[in-house]
C-alpha cells in the first residue's frame, strides 16, 4: 500500500491517481478538503482500483501515527510512502515572521522526515520501500521571496540523499522529484513570466510530476536511489 | 525473570539475527555483531522489535556499549 499525502489536489492527487493505476492500493492523505479526497477515492474504485481517504495533518506527531496504525490495518503494511504535503508563505526574507518561516519549515521537511521514519520500520522488515518527495527546482535554485520554502525544498532533497544512504542495502529506495512550474492551486498566482523562462516553453501539468512519481516507486527503479528527478521542462537546465 | 522468558527474549533477538542476514551457525551469547556483520542499522531496527515486543526501549547510548549477543539479551532480561 503507499501512503501519498497532500493527495486531494494537485500533483498528490494526480499521483494518488497515477499509483492506483499501476496496481497500488492508495491512501489518499488530507488535511483540508475532504469533498476532493473522496472525489479522487471515487475516480480510483470507478478505474477498479481500491483506495481509502484518510485525514492527517502531518504537522501533528500524534495524528501521524494514528494514520498509520488506521491505514495500515485496512490496507495492509505501508510499503511506498510519497510526501507530498506543502505550503507556501511567501515574502521577501526581510518581512518572512518566524511564524511564517516555522510553518513552511515543519510542513514540508519535519514532517517528511517524521513520516518516513514511521514508514522505514515497516519497510526496513519487508526488505522492501519506496520512498518519494516531493522537493522542487526552488531550493537547488534561487527565488526571491521563497526563502523559507527554498530551505524546506533543499532540505528534502538533502534528507533524501542521506536516508537513501541509510538504508538502500535493505531494498529501500528514497528519492526526490523536483517539479518546477506546474499548473496547480498552488501556483495560480504565478506571473505568465516565469513561465516564459521554462525552455519546454509551458507549464508542466500534475500528470507529469505523477509520472515519474510512479516510475520511481515501481520496481523498474529499483537501482534508483539518492537522487532528485527535476520535472521542470528544462527550467533548472 | 524466568528462563521462559529469557529463552524467549533468545529467540526473538536470535531470529531477528538470521533476518538481518547473520549465519545462523554463529549465532550464540559469546559471538559479536562485528563477527555476525550486523551493522548500526540492524541494532536499530533490532531495537524497534524489542521496544514492541517487550515495551523495553534501547536507546542509541545504550547500543553504543552493546558487542556480544548476550550483552543485548541480559539488556532487555533487565529491563523487561
Amino acid at each position: 500500500m503507499v501512503l501519498v499525502t497532500g493527495a486531494s489536489r494537485g500533483i498528490g492527487a494526480a499521483t494518488a491517481r497515477a499509483l492506483a493505476a499501476g496496481g497500488w492500493p492508495v491512501a489518499v492523505g488530507f488535511r483540508n478538503g475532504a469533498d476532493a479526497a473522496g472525489e479522487v477515492v471515487s475516480d480510483i474504485a470507478g478505474q477498479g482500483g481500491r483506495a481509502l481517504a484518510v485525514a492527517a495533518d502531518v504537522t501533528d506527531p500524534a495524528g501521524c501515527e494514528r494514520v498509520f496504525d488506521e491505514i495500515e490495518e485496512r490496507l495492509g503494511p505501508v510499503l511506498a510512502l510519497v510526501n507530498n504535503a506543502g505550503v507556501r508563505a511567501d515574502n521577501l526574507s526581510l518581512s518572512i515572521s518566524d511564524e511564517d518561516w516555522a510553518v513552511v519549515l515543519e510542513t514540508n521537511l519535519t514532517a517528511a522526515f517524521r513520516l518516513t521514519r514511521r514508514a522505514l520500520r515497516g519497510m526496513l522488515r519487508a526488505r522492501y520501500g519506496r520512498v518519494v518527495n516531493v522537493a522542487s527546482v526552488v531550493g537547488p535554485r534561487a527565488n526571491p521571496g521563497q526563502a523559507n520554502y527554498a530551505a524546506s525544498k533543499a532540505g528534502v532533497i538533502g534528507m533524501t540523499k542521506t536516508i537513501a544512504a541509510e538504508v538502500a542495502r535493505k531494498g529501500v529506495t528514497v528519492n526526490a522529484v523536483a517539479p518546477g512550474f506546474i499548473e496547480t492551486d498552488m501556483t495560480a498566482d504565478v506571473p505568465d513570466a516565469v513561465k516564459d523562462a521554462v525552455p519546454a516553453r509551458r507549464a508542466g501539468r500534475p500528470e507529469d510530476v505523477a509520472a515519474c512519481v510512479r516510475f520511481l516507486a515501481s520496481d523498474d527503479a529499483a537501482y534508483v536511489t539518492g537522487t532528485t528527478l527535476y520535472v521542470d521542462g528544462g527550467l533548472a537546465a | 525473570m524466568s528462563t521462559a522468558e529469557t529463552t524467549r527474549i533468545e529467540q526473538i533477538v536470535y531470529d531477528s539475527l538470521k533476518t538481518f542476514g547473520a549465519d545462523e551457525a554463529a549465532i550464540n551469547r559469546d559471538a559479536t555483531f562485528e563477527t555476525l556483520d550486523v551493522d548500526s542499522l540492524d541494532l536499530a531496527e533490532l531495537a524497534q522489535i524489542v521496544e514492541e515486543e517487550f515495551g523495553v526501549a534501547i536507546k542509541s547510548g545504550d547500543v553504543a556499549e552493546l558487542e556480544t549477543v548476550g550483552d543485548v539479551v541480559d539488556l532487555i532480561a533487565a529491563r523487561a
